[in-house]
């Protein structure tokens, strides 16, 4: 008798756990990469009985990361519920980390080389790796390298008083010195995008969360962590006279900065998770198919050395985007949801502005016309990241997991997700309803 | 966990001193632990010819049992069947068949009365003659020390199922119903079932318990979970992260939602449903209380009380009843309280939701004997949680101490009745209260 084999086909979605992201040296001042990784696993373990289960794998990341956190995923997985047969990896794609580890799993389902598993990432500005000053630890490491008293002494005569100052991590491109705030104001001025357009953005990212959270939308996608039961940068009342009022902090030298502290996304801490299945996994298991993962690319610029307007530094997943509908057979307009991370306001304002600008679309995209404008109302429908929060490498994970719940909602139709990341990259992503 | 007041009492120079002034010394209660023997000691079984069976379910259940006394022996429990007893001059089988033995029953001893229950249609002699058991067996629970116990069983039908009398006599002679004390429980004809595995009744099944968290409500889902069942945790979305931990901790899932929210009956039977095919336990654990004296209450407080404590039950058993989300031979638990049965200074309110509880069980159980199910309410009295736990000391200590076993009872003690009543061999016991109060004073 021939054994079924494991036959290509797609992953599906099952559902998603994440804990609720606080606001920097806030809730989870206290909090490590691993506890909050680990509080998201239980969570997802918990809704779908997994205890024990050995899955396919568990993919995950975080972008600060401490040194003894190298495996980091694998050790989330040990102290959580999960069996500890489930093998599990890091990744780190700066903040698109947790969609591009949603990709790998969803791809090896695909595959047929696992039935299930748990893609996910976390990130803590406040538990941050302070490492060495880096002479201290040449000094260190010449020492430690040394074969005899006299080379370790003669090492040591290498001790400065400055030295004591530790290498803080710093949100900043290496290669080019700017933070990724004053990047974004350099694209945002390119591209002309308005205070008030940036504005109204952050204003409707808000108003959207507040109103899924009122409506329990989160209830089975959310478990509170340390006391918090929900996100700590919604703000259900802010208005545009708010935001109006506040002083621009990134490109404060350009002629006229509009970007602020309400229009950008706060440093955050948080974990998110989502649970990827074949079909056969999800039906033996009795659990729900919330939406399909039909595809994703990703893509870079050369923000270092290309055009100013053209290839900002958060403008990658703009060129991924033509080639995922080109593959797919699809148009912009072809989606019900958009999901489109926001970074900075101004980064979805110019991402849109981009696919609706014949010129660009032409000469940098290739296309024959623009892509065109979507329909606005479908826009970030539950809140993004200005409203969430963005812990770096969790992002990713939160929209997949809020996206295929449209979808399960809705009963029909697709949706886009589109997340920029540092060193000019970008991942586009589309799901469609089962 | 004991409380510190028992810890004092029961060594040393704490236990001389309560001794000389005759301060109560509560017993350390036998409690269920997995593998336990039924008893710890022999049993004496006194009744007629009538008992064989009785003899023989006990021998196999492991008890070493006694059918003539021996006074030279200490029992873990005494059974006397007084079940042919329909005369005034019969009662004295009572004093007969208890007076001589009781001074040998050993600490967490069982006694269990076994009777016929008055009927309507009984003669007067004979309900008077039936009905004077239940005097008997409330007082001796009052007399008894040392954490022993005394209940009745109530033959209520003519035919009451082996199965049934056996899971009852088994609950009660163990250390699940540690805290059970003075109480009556009426078996009916409903059908009920042997399990195959004793220490496993609830093997196969799937159980939803609403307020998991924490307190009653983790203890009883981890109960169910010790017992066999799949359990669905339901609790607050803000208590998610006790609700995760709770789950994981007993392999079971869990589901975030306001029960008294309006889609919430349907998200239940949904979801219920959708990932497990239906429920056959349904526990209603979950309750809030806004105590104020009624002069000072604000009518939210009222309502909030009603809703989630009364309405969201009635709610969930129509969606979950009506939609066939329950199975056959289903179970339903509802948390009554003391408080319901003797009213509560400051507890209008609470008192109203726990006192509506007893009536929707009792308007209820015949729908459910329908399809061989039972619903029924369990009556905590004063148990240790986190509630309790912020109580004054002084108004804590006093209210500990006026029960029989004059101690607080522990959460698990409430879980126990719970899953017993949920377990197959229940299936005679419909639409009754039954108390897990250590016999308190209180509206007893």
């Amino acid at each position: 008798m021939v054994q079924r084999r494991n036959r290509p086909g797609h992953a599906v979605i099952v559902g998603g756990n994440r804990i609720p992201f606080a606001r920097a040296n806030r809730s989870y001042a206290e909090a490590s990469n691993q506890d909050m990784l680990t509080s998201a696993l239980n969570g997802l373990v918990a809704r779908f009985g997994l205890q024990g289960e050995r899955l396919g794998e568990v993919a995950a990341g975080a972008v600060l990361k401490q040194s003894k956190d190298f495996n980091l995923t694998r050790e989330a997985v040990l102290g959580s519920a999960l069996g500890a047969q489930t093998p599990a990896y890091d990744v780190q794609q700066a903040c698109g980390t947790s969609l591009e580890t949603t990709v790998l799993v969803a791809n090896k389902i695909a595959l047929g080389q696992i039935e299930s598993g748990i893609a996910g990432g976390v990130d803590t500005v406040s538990d941050a790796p302070l490492a060495l000053n880096e002479d201290l630890r040449q000094v260190l490491l010449r020492a430690n390298n040394a074969r005899s008293v006299g080379q370790r002494l003669r090492a040591f005569t290498g001790l400065r008083p400055g030295q004591i100052k530790p290498s803080v991590p710093r949100n900043e491109e290496p290669r080019t010195g700017l933070s990724m705030g004053e990047h974004a104001a350099l694209t945002a001025q390119e591209w002309d995008v308005s205070r008030v357009a940036q504005d109204e953005l952050a204003l409707a990212s808000h108003l959207h969360l507040a109103e899924a959270y009122e409506r329990g939308f989160f209830t089975d996608l959310l478990t509170p962590f340390r006391g918090l039961q929900g996100d700590e940068n919604l703000r259900p009342d802010t208005t545009l006279e708010k935001l109006a009022a506040l002083k621009p902090v990134f490109g404060t030298s350009l002629a006229d900065p509009t970007m602020t502290a309400g229009n950008s996304t706060p440093l955050s801490d948080g974990a998110a998770t989502v649970l990827l299945a074949s079909e056969e996994w999800a039906a033996r298991h009795d659990l729900p198919e919330l939406a399909r993962f039909v595809d994703a690319e990703t893509a870079a610029v050369d923000y270092v050395h290309g055009d100013r307007k053209a290839d900002g530094l958060l403008m990658a997943p703009v060129y991924a985007l033509p080639r995922l509908l080109a593959r797919q057979k699809l148009t912009l307009q072809d989606f019900d949801f958009y999901e489109i991370h926001e970074a900075f306001a101004s980064t979805v304002l110019v991402t849109l502005a981009a696919w609706e600008d014949d010129e660009f679309c032409k000469t940098r995209l290739g296309l024959d016309m623009a892509l065109g404008p979507i329909d606005r109302s479908r826009l970030n429908v539950v809140g993004s990241s200005l409203a969430v929060g963005h812990p770096f490498a969790a992002t990713g994970a939160r929209i997949v997991a809020t996206l295929a719940k449209l979808l399960a909602e809705k009963g029909s139709g697709r949706g886009l997700i589109s997340v920029c990341a540092a060193g000019g990259q970008g991942v586009v992503a589309i799901l469609e309803a089962v | 966990m004991p409380d510190r007041y028992q810890q004092f009492v029961s060594h040393g120079f704490g236990r001389t001193f309560a001794v000389r002034t005759g301060l109560p010394r509560p017993a350390m209660l036998r409690r269920y632990r997995p593998g336990d023997p039924l008893l710890p000691g022999p049993a004496l079984l006194r009744a007629d010819g009538s008992a064989a069976p009785l003899e023989q379910t006990l021998k196999s259940a492991g008890v070493e049992v006694h059918t003539t006394d021996d006074d030279t022996i200490r029992y873990a429990a005494v059974i006397l069947d007084v079940t042919a007893v329909a005369q005034v001059a019969q009662l004295r089988e009572l004093h007969a068949g208890l007076s001589g033995v009781l001074r040998r029953v050993l600490p967490s001893g069982r006694i269990v009365v076994l009777s016929t229950a008055a009927g309507a249609g009984d003669a007067p002699p004979v309900a008077a003659a039936r009905q004077a058991v239940v005097g008997t067996v409330r007082s001796l629970g009052k007399e008894l020390r040392a954490g022993a116990t005394a209940n009745l069983l109530q033959l209520s039908a003519p035919h009451v199922s082996p199965a049934a009398l056996e899971s009852t006599l088994r609950f009660l002679l163990s250390g699940r119903s540690a805290y059970v004390d003075g109480q009556v429980i009426d078996l009916g004809d409903g059908p009920a079932r042997a399990p195959d595995d004793w220490d496993r009744p609830l093997a196969g099944s799937v159980a939803l318990v609403t307020g998991a968290a924490r307190g009653i409500g983790a203890a009883i889902a981890r109960t169910l979970a010790r017992d066999g069942a799949r359990v669905v945790c339901a609790d607050l979305p803000a208590a998610g992260e006790g609700l995760a931990a709770v789950a994981n901790d007993i392999v079971g899932t869990t589901l975030a939602l306001d029960i008294a929210a309006d889609d919430s009956p349907e998200r239940i039977g949904t979801h219920l449903r959708q990932r497990f095919g239906g429920v056959d336990i349904v526990v209603h654990n979950a309750g809030i209380t806004r105590d104020k004296l009624l002069a000072n209450m604000k009518p939210e407080a009222w309502d909030a009380v009603l809703e989630v404590n009364l309405n969201a039950q009635l709610r969930i058993n129509d969606a979950l009843l009506g939609g066939g989300v329950l199975h056959p031979a289903g179970r339903i638990v509802c948390l009554s309280s003391t408080s319901g049965i003797a009213g509560n200074r400051g507890q209008t309110n609470y008192a109203a939701s726990k006192a509506g509880i007893i009536g929707m069980v009792r308007a209820t159980a015949p729908l459910l004997a329908t399809s061989g199910g039972t619903i029924n309410a369990v009556a905590p009295g004063f148990i240790d949680t986190d509630m309790t736990r912020h109580m004054p000391l002084a108004t804590r200590e006093v209210a500990r101490r006026l029960n029989s076993l004059q101690q607080a009872g522990l959460p698990i003690d409430v879980a126990e009745a719970v899953a017993w009543l949920a377990s197959p061999g229940a299936g005679a016991v419909n639409g009754q209260v039954l108390r897990v109060c250590g016999q308190n004073l209180v509206g007893a």
